[in-house]
């Protein structure tokens, strides 16, 4: 069993990873700050706001998000954690991405080795299916398969 | 790689390298940052720049990297460019040995060499560090319809809003990029279409609305959109007064912050309201009712984070974003009123007042009296960034109280408006 979503892939790629999933906007800064600002290896979510997230691992994750809030440092932050290999692998996005992510995700692209796969517009049903811990594959051309 | 926006010959050779291969990543970065958005053209940026990121924080250093890139490049801004204010004044804002030696040595220990490289691609003065650029002193104010790069989020909201430009919520980085080549893609708040409206809100408050707190509101409902708002210039009127221009600085700060506000209309008022009128309104908008009911419920709502939530305060920052010259003036003269109502001559806590230096420099020039005033009652005057000299490990677990609804969302400030915060200051705590 499962389900496939299809969504605008912008930065594609192809990776398969497990789910983190926040339903409310995902603050890139409060999220990363502690762990980048304390150098760890792995980020652990430090928005105390975000009942969703707070204190789970990120990185490597699939991010499930409806778009991201906060400080317009946030893209910025997005490209460091990405440089520094802590970043989640991808961000799935239930509406339009909002310009902050996709500044974040474009600069890791192009500015660094890694790269975060981006897909958005996978729609509100989407983010009501996917949950924490469930596999998540995403294809080049925006395809989401979760089982 | 195909992609989607119309780039103009000269455009793509630049994207193919003929201007290196930094200045090529930077326009595949712009040209991807496009394509996101649906932009189909550059247009040409036609102020000055402003950045947002302006603290060396050692985890930063990937951004040190390509700022390196950039200078080693040959690379600059077309313009002199103004940013944020500094993390740091340790003149004005005391701290413990430990926390300067932190401050100093690891958690800013880049700041000096960042400086210099922001010298190198186009950084305007030594004082052109705060987040109003476009006050006057500043001499960074944007006209009616000029195009932007900028990224802090309370001066994008101020330059589209009040003074008409046109600007996107753009990210650190971008921004710079932006300014470097000079053009940014066209896309939402840049067009006629992005700039209507989305959200009607109808204040109809019996008082004049703290603008802290009704920015604050009007953020968390309409979130990303534009609203057209009716009913404030019942309070405000219908000129952009000195006065006004505060007011809507500190409102604006707040619906970017507890939203991500980019551009607001206020009828009868704000520059395009005043020209277009309800056609700046789709005809989809929706509603939201503002009355002093609705502005208690947000209030009230904020959480206090602090570590021991029975805490006194030990610290006040006012100016986030930074103060005016005449935000100045009436501070001292709240402080006056409150000092002389509680029979004291000194604020009892550590009272720190944030401005633009050249705000400061024309407040102390300009207004010595008040000046001389504010100093008296034992009132710190500075320019630093109260959000980034909470935003660290050492200063969050702070008992900071405030009255910037922006400090509150990003930090553990606990927010008070004016006259609550003059109360407490004076009195030393709750």
């Amino acid at each position: 069993m499962g389900k496939t979503f299809k969504g605008r892939p912008v930065i594609a790629g192809d990776i398969t990873a497990e789910a983190v999933v926040t339903r409310q906007g995902f603050n890139t800064l409060a999220s990363f700050q502690k762990s980048a600002l304390m150098k760890k290896k792995e980020v652990i979510c430090s928005d105390q706001n975000n009942a969703d997230l707070y204190g789970k691992n990120l990185t490597g994750k699939v991010l499930c998000l409806p778009q991201t809030i906060g400080s317009t440092t946030g893209g910025m932050v997005l490209h460091t954690v990405s440089a520094l290999g802590i970043a989640p692998s991808a961000m799935l996005f239930s509406g339009p991405i909002d310009s902050l992510a996709a500044a974040g995700v474009i600069l890791a692209d192009v500015w660094t080795e890694n790269r975060i796969v981006a897909v958005d517009n996978l729609g509100d049903e989407f983010l009501q299916y996917v949950q924490d811990g469930m596999r998540v594959t995403v294809s080049e051309d925006g395809t989401v398969q979760i089982s | 790689m195909e992609y989607r926006m119309h780039l103009t010959d000269e455009e793509q050779a630049i994207l193919n390298g003929s201007q290196g291969e930094t200045m090529a990543k930077i326009v595949k970065t712009l040209v991807l940052y496009g394509d996101a958005f649906g932009a189909t053209r550059f247009v040409p940026v036609t102020g000055q720049g402003h950045l947002v990121t302006s603290f060396g924080i050692s985890v930063l250093k990937p951004v040190f990297s390509i700022m390196d890139e950039l200078i080693g490049a040959g690379l600059k801004a077309k313009e002199p460019f103004t940013l944020d204010p500094r993390p740091i004044d340790y003149k004005n804002v005391k701290c413990n040995p430990i926390e300067k030696l932190i401050f100093s040595k690891i958690l800013y220990g880049m700041q000096g060499s960042y400086e210099a490289q922001l010298q190198k691609i186009g950084l305007k003065s030594e004082k052109s560090f705060t987040c109003t650029c476009y006050l006057d002193e500043v001499e960074n104010t944007p006209g009616y319809g000029d195009v932007l790069s900028w990224a802090e989020s309370s001066a994008v909201v101020y330059a589209n809003s009040v003074l008409g430009a046109r600007c996107n919520r753009n990210s650190g980085i971008i921004e710079l990029f932006g300014s470097i080549f000079g053009k940014v893609p066209e896309f939402d708040l840049l067009t006629d279409e992005g700039r209507k409206a989305k959200w009607i809100v109808e204040v109809r408050c019996e008082t004049k609305p703290e603008a802290q707190v009704l920015g604050s509101a009007i953020g968390m409902k309409v979130m990303e959109d534009v609203p057209y708002i009716k009913g404030l210039d019942r309070f405000l009127g219908m000129e952009l007064t000195d006065g006004v221009k505060a007011y809507l600085k500190d409102m604006g700060a707040a619906t970017a912050s507890n939203g991500a506000v980019g551009l607001y209309h206020i009828e009868n008022l704000t520059p395009e309201a005043k020209e277009q009128g309800d056609a700046l309104i789709r005809e989809d908008a929706k509603t939201y009712v503002i009355d002093d009911a609705e502005l208690k419920r947000v209030k009230d709502s904020y959480p206090v984070i602090w570590k021991d939530k029975n805490a006194q305060p030990d610290r006040c920052f006012i100016g986030c974003p930074h103060l005016s010259y005449a935000q100045l003036g009436e501070w001292a003269d709240r402080f006056a009123a409150e000092l002389k109502k509680q029979g004291k001559q000194k604020v009892g806590l550590t009272t720190i007042l944030t401005a633009a230096p050249e705000v400061l420099e024309h407040f102390q020039r300009d207004n010595q009296a008040d000046y001389d005033r504010l100093l008296s009652f034992g009132v710190k005057l500075s320019s630093i960034c109260p959000l980034m000299y909470m935003n660290n490990p050492l200063c969050g677990k702070r008992p900071v109280i405030t009255n910037s609804n922006k400090l509150r969302t990003y930090t553990s400030a606990r927010y008070f408006t004016d006259d609550e915060i003059a109360a407490i200051a004076v009195k030393g705590g709750f």
